[in-house]
């Protein structure tokens, strides 16, 4: 008995321990982002400094952070929104109204995200040029609706097939349409569902580089490119660096957190039970 | 599947909605954007295409592949690519079924201790890059270099001098907790009874994990084996971030590859042919989870 004590003791002390490492990287982040361009680079690093919201206030007023910020945002909500209006009718006919086909459809949308991004980067650069897409956020938005449906719709899926069809049948009894049934019915019943398909599909939005960086420049890029370009500022802008950075990732860092569970479920595309 | 034919009956075919409307949107979005941009890659890898000297260009068969084929880049890139994938998963899975034990006990904070544990899964790839180059590794500033310094060894350049470990230890980083929650999702469908049975049978801890939590998590690993895969071939931002490529092609794997023939010298015809191969690479692995997402769809409900 207490020898099993002592050893639960131990893995719990173990496990703050390896929380404290993994997330380490990202406190030390987080402290930079509050120093002085002075005590950033300090040796021995500092712990205890003097505490300075500069370089979180010069993050955000220098340049075109805003922009950055807006084009984050805008790609990031706009593609899932996008994501949510054309995924939520096809999981729809599929949960409940499935053919022979469906089963193939649905393997063959999620086998499009398993297409890796550089199998279709040069047609789709070459089609943005020619359209004048290049350095368009909405265009950018909507390369990441293509990249996010597949999750959503799989999400929303698995979802819909849970929800009793006796809770269905009963609005069309009573006389319901179809728009009036996904309206009124499924979708009241689907917020949870909905939120972590969202949630999920903004946080990967929101991170994705490789898209961004290829397709985009001053104009559009959001924060994930904005903060690339300090990739060049080596050595002597930490704070500001530090500071841009954490205001980058800590929205979706906080989403991240809420969505952990169904994180599971929405990337391994019921794989794992 | 019994209510489908009751929900049939409830209402007549011609009152089913048009799957057509319902679905269609979405396929096509995913057809334009994702089947035909394949479709123009196959066909550019079959011709001579350079953005700068866009007039001469047409079919050449083969050639962007065997200028492929026989550019030791190239090998190089395959090479860096598979040494990537390949450490980046034998520390993800070792460490996130190290963390998935201990996270599977319950204990005081447990929550908030896995909250902070899985954080790196939602830094964005250039922000880890950031920290891990600048604040942790840099050979003068960095928190490593203060380290050795205070333990009388010399300060590493680490990006210079092992930038390949130095790249895998930090996308490790952002993949170990993806790894971990997976095998937790898988340990917690672990049934408490086998293990209570193992403890009446005089089975020490060890003994536990080797022969009961083990198997069982085999599928488990496999599914995260795969799909780390996946998602790791398409490994860019770390990189672009962090050593370009560099020193020399120490860090260059092939969707950067790609990325510089495409967009740095303009040949559009050998980067669409490397492209082609990145997803063949892909698919390898894809088509076994798929067969697997497969077989679970059929098996009911997820």
């Amino acid at each position: 008995m207490s020898q099993g004590q002592r050893i639960r003791w131990e893995l719990t002390l173990l496990a703050y321990l390896a929380a404290g490492i993994m997330f380490f990287p990202i406190f030390w982040l987080f402290l930079t982002g509050f120093k002085s361009e002075g005590d950033a680079i300090a040796i021995p690093p500092k712990l205890v400094f003097t505490l300075t919201l500069e370089s979180i206030q010069e993050a955000l007023t220098r340049s075109d952070y805003g922009l950055h910020f807006l084009n984050s945002i805008i790609s990031a909500l706009g593609s899932t929104a996008l994501a949510l209006i054309l995924a939520i009718p096809a999981a729809y006919s599929m949960a409940f109204y499935p053919t022979q086909r469906t089963q193939g459809l649905l393997l063959w949308m999620i086998s499009t995200k398993m297409m890796p991004p550089v199998g279709v980067i040069i047609p789709v650069y070459l089609i943005f040029r020619d359209l004048r897409w290049l350095d368009n956020v909405w265009a950018l938005a909507l390369i990441y609706t293509v990249m996010n449906l597949p999750v959503v719709i799989w999400t929303l899926y698995a979802f819909f097939r849970e929800v009793p069809h006796e809770i269905m049948e009963a609005a069309r009894v009573d006389g319901a349409s179809i728009p009036q049934e996904l309206l009124r019915v499924l979708l009241p019943l689907s917020v949870p569902a909905i939120a972590s398909a969202a949630l999920l599909s903004i946080i990967l939005a929101w991170n994705e580089t490789f898209w961004s960086l290829n397709l985009t420049a001053a104009q559009a890029s959001p924060l994930s490119v904005y903060v690339a370009s300090f990739k060049t500022a080596e050595g002597l802008f930490w704070a500001k660096m530090s500071a841009a950075s954490m205001i980058a990732i800590l929205p979706v860092m906080v989403m991240g957190w809420l969505a952990q569970r169904q994180l599971v479920r929405g990337l391994t595309f019921g794989a794992i039970k | 599947m019994t209510h489908h034919r009751v929900l049939t009956k409830t209402r007549p075919q011609a009152l089913r909605p048009n799957s057509f409307w319902l679905l269609g949107p979405a396929v096509l979005l995913l057809i334009v954007w994702t089947q035909i941009p394949f479709a123009l890659t196959l066909y550019h890898s079959f011709r001579r295409f350079n953005l700068l000297n866009p007039e001469r260009q047409g079919f050449v068969g083969l050639e962007n592949f065997a200028s492929l084929l026989t550019d030791p880049i190239f090998w190089t890139a395959i090479l860096n690519t598979l040494v990537l994938v390949g450490s980046v998963l034998l520390i993800t899975v070792a460490v996130g079924l190290l963390l998935a034990v201990l996270f599977y006990q319950e204990f005081p904070g447990r929550a908030l201790a896995r909250t902070l544990a899985i954080s790196p899964f939602f830094v964005m790839p250039v922000v880890s890059a950031l920290i891990w180059k600048n604040m942790l590794m840099h050979p003068v500033y960095g928190l490593f270099a203060w380290m050795a310094e205070s333990l009388g060894q010399r300060p590493i350049d680490w990006l210079a001098t092992y930038p390949m470990p130095s790249i895998v230890m930090m996308v490790s980083w952002q993949w170990i907790p993806f790894a971990m929650l997976l095998i937790l999702t898988g340990l917690q469908s672990l049934s408490k009874e086998q293990l209570e049975a193992a403890k009446i049978d005089g089975a020490n801890a060890w003994q536990e994990f080797r022969y009961i939590v083990v198997p069982h998590l085999a599928q488990t690993l496999s599914v995260v084996v795969m799909l780390e895969t996946i998602f790791l071939l398409t490994i860019f931002a770390e990189i672009y971030a962090s050593t370009s490529g560099g020193p020399g092609l120490a860090t260059t794997t092939l969707p950067y590859l790609i990325y510089l023939k495409a967009f740095g010298e303009y040949r559009i015809g050998v980067a669409a042919a490397g492209a082609v191969f990145a997803v063949i690479l892909a698919n390898i692995v894809a088509i076994f989870v798929l067969r697997m997402i497969g077989r679970n769809l059929q098996g009911g409900r997820t």
